[in-house]
């Protein structure tokens, strides 16, 4: 075991270029988000046992948001074809699709708050609809940060930053995307199926 | 390669808005000592109401009118300072002081790296936590005072302003504060762990790495995946206060004569999240603490690390098994007894992996050479403060004995030890140890030793004395300790315990003194004033921007001293460049 | 860099050292602690004498280990050389692992949990039953009454004068009988207390008897022990629960099984 250790020091770099395999900070990122909602998850599964617990239903909205948050998953992954084909334009183009698919889905969460708002389930009404809006909320800002990594990538790309064979920038930020599209489709399940 | 950049020349670049590590190292550990300064104070105001209940103090009432009415401290202010103290000691003080500040420091210096793996992140970092101290300083002066419900705040008393004074605007700014802190740690956190996993140098392995940077990578580690389990009891807590959410708050609570409405949580909730986080942190704290006293004990000592390899092994033992024993913070709280019984076994566990730690640390003093300096000492204390607090954490992590000794002061005898003197003392050795790499200049070894001694001596018999107040049944966050007949024998204890606590408070003194005025006016230091093997003695000092001219590569372990035959009796870790210290700055 | 001449400092710090581990020896093993009143409280106190043996075992090797180290290395002189193999480092590590598991373990699996077990085990039928509520600041005792059944509570019914437990009065509590900040007991025989609170977590603590069990609103919570003493005990809330927590004490007054019955037999009227 003692050896498995010392092999992971036979991975190194060159200390001075400044654009390392940076990799370990996006994968303790994943994990620090990733623990937030397992601490979520953990909390509902212990608040459910209480007397109050109703299920509520979910507007058919959020069927809808799915729908674009996996579809801007799909252009982020056509984007990042293209710019393995070393095609910057396209690249950038799907990135753009990305965030306007992105931006739908934060609008259509609002969307759907206000209906649930118009049927009378408040953050207060039950706990079940304290935990969507609380989860949804939370999701909602880790998107939003997500959508902030898209932009960043997509305009270094218009700038020529990447190209076939550099291009770690936008995988990044891909697998964060991806991450938090998986993150909801989680959530989903777990508040519809509760 | 030479560097190619040159250091930034703005006054606000270099000193304010740095992106340099070392710059921001020192930031948060000046921001550690100006906190520090508050909760010693209020520690002073605690200990004289516990000492002397029932003494006016006409003076302290006109220094904190806020506190005070007529001379006499109130008890909900009292709460207020307990919190206070021990959330700003806790997240303010050791963990931005240790862990960020001696952090960003020394682990791109140890590891080889020219700075952070994101710097402008880590700048972001420290400038979150700049208004999160702000907000928590604020909080004492809104109407009802700080945040009163103890560090821990558990719920309901947190989450209704109706259940004690402090939980009104005190307790959200407290939440706000606790959220801009979790924000600004975690950046930290992902910091650390990619730099001292992708950015070491050549030859640097990971069993190369000196023992302060596996502690602190531990610990971020440890960080990044507790942390947010706070951060979700933070949100809750937040959205039951201000929200009327129920996820903490149980059905028919009677408040001021009044039936709340809803509810159908559980406290227990809060509990376990807020323990999942608290307990981990314990570790996050000390480990760093343990990291810096083997570096300390090897170099002055002038040998080896005894057992590297046993250690970073029983570190890691310790860092799974601290994620799994939350719950013997809750043994008395009525959470299924089977499960009590089971953290009761895991949690003693912990003890076995630290027994490591601490042989080697003795071990690593035989046929050692030793050099009495103000770092060395504290490194001593360090172990000291170890048995003492380890052994009597045994007391506590066995359920039987906890369900007397739980919110006794046997535990604050215990935490303080633990995570108030081998976190304080890892601090004070990290700064005598390695001032002249981040100023350029020694401290003064005089009064460091008086320092060592108005210290230890005082803290020791101060803490180690709450243990016995603790087996007399003295319970923790008491206004009055005399209420109790049972406790009034023992009262006298109380008394010595705040004289012994005044004299260590003045000591400190003599630390800050020394640390600011041996920035300006220490003797010059060397690149390399005490022999040290590690990388971070093969530059200039204070270290130049980018830290190396040319990044140094490691040709073995971090430890090599009394080598037969080496010239200067030791090997550094990367030998082909200690011929010539430094960089050009 | 010389080695410093520092024997005398070196002997300080061994004196300091040892005066330390010498204070914490003798200190731990004064018995501080109120006179044990019940049965498991007995178990508690051996669990503390195991405890303080090994581990102030431990402390006095490891300290002396310590010293003498500082003793013999740390005077200037050029030590022996301390090469050695890893192997034998990594035998070492045996001693702290098997010594603290084997005494880690065994105290809390062979000494702590049959303890652990006589609080939170089985009831005894033939336990005494009391009603706990615990209110800011004040302690509520609860008793059946004639009808041997406990009355339902409601929060919609507290009354900080006349009903300060929210006792339901129209059924069987109508006879229940209810005390403010004591509790009377008989010697001898399990006491089962259930657990309530009104509004914050409290804890509900018996130095004397080593009970502690914190109060969680929103359930009923329960704790027992068994009084080896007559006599008049300090009830203490361990669990922080606002500004008046420092003064939420009461009293737990242990009786003979005799005067404990002469005492019911007065409330019982009282109440009708």
């Amino acid at each position: 075991m003692s050896e498995a250790l010392a092999a992971v020091g036979a991975v190194r770099h060159d200390p001075e270029d400044r654009e390392g395999p940076y990799t370990m900070g996006l994968v303790a990122l994943l994990a620090t988000v990733g623990m937030l909602f397992a601490a979520f998850t953990a909390a509902l599964f212990m608040r459910r046992t209480g007397s109050d617990w109703t299920s509520v239903a979910l507007p058919s909205a959020v069927w809808i948001n799915t729908l674009f948050l996996i579809g801007s998953s799909l252009t982020v992954e056509l984007s990042r074809a293209a710019i393995r084909r070393d095609a910057p334009g396209t690249a950038a183009a799907r990135l753009r699709a990305s965030l306007v698919l992105g931006t739908l889905f934060l609008i259509g969460q609002v969307a759907a708050w206000s209906i649930l708002a118009r049927q009378g389930v408040f953050l207060p009404s039950s706990p079940n609809a304290s935990f969507f809006y609380m989860l949804s909320a939370v999701h909602g800002l880790h998107v939003l940060g997500g959508l902030g990594a898209l932009l960043w990538v997509r305009n270094r790309t218009r700038q020529g930053a990447y190209s076939g064979t550099r291009h770690r920038g936008i995988d990044h930020a891909a697998i964060y995307w991806h991450f938090v599209g998986a993150v909801w489709i989680y959530l989903f399940i777990l508040l519809s199926i509760l | 390669m030479s560097v190619a950049h040159a250091a930034p020349q703005s006054f606000w670049r270099r000193y304010v808005f740095s992106t340099d590590h070392k710059t921001i190292g020192k930031q948060y550990i000046i921001t550690a000592i100006f906190m520090a300064l508050f909760a010693v104070t209020w520690s002073i105001l605690i200990r004289i109401q516990i000492a002397w209940p029932d003494q006016m103090w006409p003076f302290l009432g006109k220094l904190f009118p806020g506190l005070y009415e007529s001379g006499v401290l109130l008890p909900e202010r009292y709460l207020s300072l307990v919190t206070m103290h021990g959330t700003v000691m806790i997240f303010f003080v050791i963990s931005i002081g240790l862990v960020s500040g001696f952090g960003n420091f020394i682990i791109p210096l140890q590891v080889g790296a020219r700075d952070m793996a994101y710097p402008l992140l880590n700048m972001l970092s420290y400038w979150i936590i700049v208004p999160a101290c702000l907000l928590m300083l604020a909080s004492f002066f809104v109407p009802d005072g700080a945040a009163a419900g103890g560090w821990t705040a558990y719920p309901p008393l947190s989450a209704l302003p109706e259940a004690l004074p402090g939980s009104g605007l005190g307790q959200t700014l407290w939440i706000l504060a606790m959220a801009l802190f979790i924000v600004s740690f975690t950046m930290g956190s992902l910091n650390f762990i990619t730099t001292i996993l992708n950015m070491r140098t050549r030859g640097m392995s990971m069993l190369r790495l000196p023992l302060t940077t596996w502690t602190l990578l531990i610990a971020s580690i440890l960080g990044v995946l507790a942390f947010p389990a706070l951060t979700a009891a933070a949100i809750m807590l937040l959205l039951d206060r201000l929200g009327d959410t129920a996820f903490f708050l149980p059905e028919g609570l009677v408040l001021g004569g009044r039936v709340l409405e809803g509810g159908g949580g559980t406290p227990l909730l809060f509990q376990h999240l807020f323990w999942f986080l608290g307990h981990p942190e314990v570790y996050v704290l000390v480990l760093p603490a343990v990291g810096i006293a083997f570096d300390v004990v090897a170099t002055f000592g002038r040998r080896p690390v005894f057992g590297y390899r046993t250690t970073v092994w029983s570190l890691l033992v310790v860092a799974v098994l601290s994620m799994i024993v939350w719950g013997h913070h809750m043994y008395t709280s009525g959470m299924n007894p089977y499960l009590g019984e089971y953290f009761s076994i895991m949690t003693v566990a912990i003890t076995v992996p630290f027994a490591v730690l601490g042989m080697n640390l003795i071990a690593s003093l035989w046929r050692a050479q030793i050099r009495l300096t103000s770092a060395m000492l504290f490194g001593l204390g360090i172990i000291v403060a170890i048995g003492v607090g380890g052994l009597g954490g045994l007391w506590l992590g066995t359920a039987t004995s906890d369900m007397y000794l739980h919110d006794s002061y046997f535990v604050v005898g215990h935490f303080h030890l633990m995570i108030g003197i081998v976190t304080g003392f890892g601090m004070f050795a990290g700064s005598y140890f390695w001032f002249p790499k981040m100023f350029g200049r020694m401290m003064s070894e005089r009064l460091g030793k008086l320092h060592f001694w108005l210290t230890m001596a005082p803290v020791f018999v101060a803490f180690i004395w709450m243990h016995w107040l603790g087996l007399a049944g003295h319970l923790r966050r008491l206004y009055d300790p005399t209420t109790y007949d049972y406790a009034a024998s023992t009262q006298w204890m109380n008394v010595v315990i705040s004289y012994a606590l005044f004299v260590a408070a003045a000591a400190q003194i003599l630390f800050v003194v020394n640390f600011f005025w041996s920035m300006f006016r220490g003797a010059r230091a060397e690149a390399n004033p005490w022999e040290g093997a590690s990388l971070e003695w093969t530059t200039a000092s204070p270290s130049p921007h980018l830290n190396w001219d040319t990044v140094p590569a490691v040709v073995r372990g971090p430890y090599e001293y009394r080598v037969e035959g080496a010239e200067d009796g030791y090997l550094p870790q990367a030998e082909t460049l200690a011929a010539v210290p430094g960089g050009t700055g | 860099m010389n080695e410093p001449r520092q024997t005398g400092h070196i002997v300080s710090i061994i004196a300091l050292f040892l005066g330390i581990m010498a204070m914490t020896v003798v200190g731990f093993s004064v018995d501080w602690a109120p006179p044990v009143a019940s049965v498991h409280g007995q178990g508690v106190d051996a669990v503390m004498d195991y405890l303080l043996l090994t581990t102030g075992t431990i402390l006095v090797i490891a300290s002396l280990i310590l010293v003498a180290f500082l003793w013999y290395y740390g005077r200037g002189k050029q030590p022996a050389s301390h090469r050695i193999s890893a192997r034998t480092e990594r035998w070492w590590t045996l001693v702290p692992v098997l010594g603290m598991a084997l005494i880690a373990e065994a105290g809390v699996l062979l000494k702590g949990l049959p303890v652990w077990e006589q609080v939170y085990g089985h009831i005894p039928e033939d336990a005494l039953v009391v009603d706990i509520t615990a209110k800011q600041f004040e302690w509520l005792a609860r008793y059946p009454g004639a009808d041997g059944e406990f009355g339902s509570v409601q929060p919609s019914l507290v009354d900080g004068q006349t009903n300060p437990a929210g006792l339901d009065r129209s059924g069987s509590g109508a006879d229940d009988i209810v005390l403010r900040n004591v509790m009377h007991i008989p010697v001898g025989r399990p006491v089962h207390v259930r657990l309530r609170s009104l509004d914050v977590l409290h804890s509900f603590s018996i130095p004397a008897f080593r009970v502690k069990q914190d109060i969680v609103p929103g359930t009923v919570g329960r704790t027992l022990f068994t009084p080896t003493r007559a006599g008049s005990y300090e009830l203490a809330c361990a669990e922080l629960c606002g500004m008046g927590h420092y003064r939420m004490d009461g009293r737990i007054v242990v009786h003979s099984p005799e005067e404990y019955e002469a005492w019911l037999a007065e409330q019982t009227a009282k109440v009708q």
